[in-house]
Parts: C-alpha cells; structure tokens; sequence
C-alpha cells in the first residue's frame, strides 16, 4: 500500500503561507503588548497569543487538523493534564 | 513495480506516526516540567525574574522566533511540495531548514557569548555576589534555553538525514513518513520556542 491512499490529504501551499503570516502577526502583537509595559494588558495578551500561536502550529503545520479523533483525543489529553498540573500548582502557590 | 519482494513489505505509517506522537508526548512533559518550576519560582521571586528578563536581548529572542516559525513553515513545504511531486523544491525547502536552524543555533551562540562576557553563567563569581532569585532565573534560562538548544541541533541532525534519503529517493511522494515524523519534531521544537519567548524575553 502507498502512504497516499493512507493520508490522503496534502496541506495546500496557500494554507501553510497563510497559517506562517498569523504566526508572525501574532508575534509582533505579542512582543508590542509586552513593550507597553502595563501588565493588565500585557499579561492576557501573553497568555491568549501564545497558546493560540502553538495551537495553529499543531492544527495545521503538525496536520492535527486532518488526522484521526483518537489522535486528536491523545494531543487534548497530555496537554489538559499538564493545563491540569500547572493550574494545581497555582492553587498552591497562591494558597500558601 | 520492478522489484517483487518490495511489495510484500508491510509498512505501518499509521502506527509510525502514532509512535512519534507518543514520543513528542514526553517530550512535552519534559518541557512542561520545566515550564512549571519556572511558574513556581517566578511567583517566589517575581522583582529577580523581572529584572533578569530586562537584562536579556529582546532582539535576538524575537529574531530567533521569526527564524524558527519561518523553518516550521519550509519543512512543511517540504513534505507538500514532495507528496505534489516537486521533488527539487522539496529538497529546496528542506536545505532552507537546515539552514535557518543552523542561524538560530549561530544567535543563541552570540547571546550566550554575550552574556558570558558579562560575567553571567552558571555558578559564576558574579552571579554569586547576586541575589538567590537572580541565580534561580539565570539558571533556569540556561538550562531551559540549552535543553531546547540541544534539541534543535537533534532536529539539524535528523533533517540532514531526511535530506539524503530524499536526495537518494528512499524517501518519496508516496513514502514520505519518515519526513514527516522529522517534521514533526522540528514543529514541536519550534512550540516549545514560541513558549519560551514571552516567559524569557518579553515578561519583564
């Protein structure tokens, strides 16, 4: 069997070019946010750009987006535990 | 095809692909871990980490960003370019790869010698005359920035493999796993990057 009957699908060109301009377009909000020095805008900014910026490289440059539901389930999984760790670990800081 | 035997080979592309998703499941771990010593420590020493954060380059962090996001964007290239049959532009963008993690490894070089000038390294004179906070700060971005460093010089390695392969045409538009478990690993080297900026260069 040939992998293309396997994966069928090819990302086209244009979506990567377009996925690659958002990525750097978020990076200069990002850094712009930052250079405010006001952390009431800064901080969401950081925490909202980022991980959208990581979930466009996972959808489409990583394929996630067109890959099967178990997959899928097994990315949302290991990263929920470690949003799970990390939220655990600030119930305890900040309750210290 | 012109040898019989080839067609009996069974290949498992599904369970390949699986298997290196498993794998950049620990890897993640091993980042997240990092990840979450440096969120414990920022809450305890949050004036030290500010104030080490100013001290390093915002240029070079946002220009190694652009480098890495721009490799993601020609290893994936790649791989479309080789299944749609365009085997020299594959090659192209693969070569473009290799080249812009090699920049990145040549600026993270200038950083580090920059801040090794200043007397700033692990368990240095100078660091010690610091507060505990500044040393915890400076310690964890030369372990969090080497770590991920190292593993941006394993992506180098594994891409010019990959290359060959596809050079040699072991590695095809219709056998092209082996390409894309390689691109995979230089997608997720450049997220941990991308985690790596706002918590390093732009936290100050």
């Amino acid at each position: 069997m040939e992998q293309t009957e396997a994966h069928g699908h090819v990302i086209p060109y244009r979506v990567l070019a377009r996925v690659w301009v958002l990525l750097i377009l978020l990076t200069a909000v990002l850094v712009a946010a930052s250079r405010l020095y006001h952390e009431t805008l800064s901080v969401p900014a950081m925490l909202i750009i980022t991980p959208v910026k990581a979930g466009l490289v996972f959808f489409y440059f990583m394929h996630l987006k067109y890959e099967k539901t178990y997959l899928k389930a097994l990315v949302f999984m290991t990263l929920g535990l470690l949003v799970l760790i990390i939220g655990l670990l600030f119930f305890d800081v900040l309750n210290r | 095809m012109k040898n019989p035997s080839a067609v009996s080979v069974h290949k498992d592309y599904e369970g390949s692909k699986l298997g290196m998703w498993l794998f950049l499941f620990t890897e993640i771990i091993l980042f997240g871990g990092l990840f979450i010593l440096y969120s414990a420590y920022r809450s305890r020493y949050p004036i030290e980490f500010h104030d080490g954060g100013q001290h390093l380059n915002v240029v070079i962090g946002v220009a190694n960003t652009v480098i890495l996001l721009t490799s993601s964007l020609t290893v994936a290239i790649a791989i479309t370019a080789l299944r749609k049959g365009n085997r020299r532009l594959s090659i192209f963008c693969l070569s473009a790869t290799i080249v812009l993690g090699i920049a990145f490894l040549m600026d993270k070089y200038v950083e580090w010698s920059g801040e090794i000038h200043h007397g700033i390294y692990p368990n240095s004179p100078e660091l010690a005359l610091r507060p505990q906070g500044d040393q915890i700060f400076f310690g964890l971005y030369y372990s969090m920035t080497g770590l991920h460093g190292l593993h941006v010089l394993a992506g180098i390695l594994l891409l010019s493999l990959i290359l060959v392969f596809v050079i040699r045409e072991k590695v095809t538009g219709t056998d092209f796993n082996r390409l894309e478990n390689a691109g995979l690993y230089w997608h997720l080297v450049d997220v941990i990057w991308i985690f790596l900026l706002p918590l390093f260069y732009l936290a100050a």
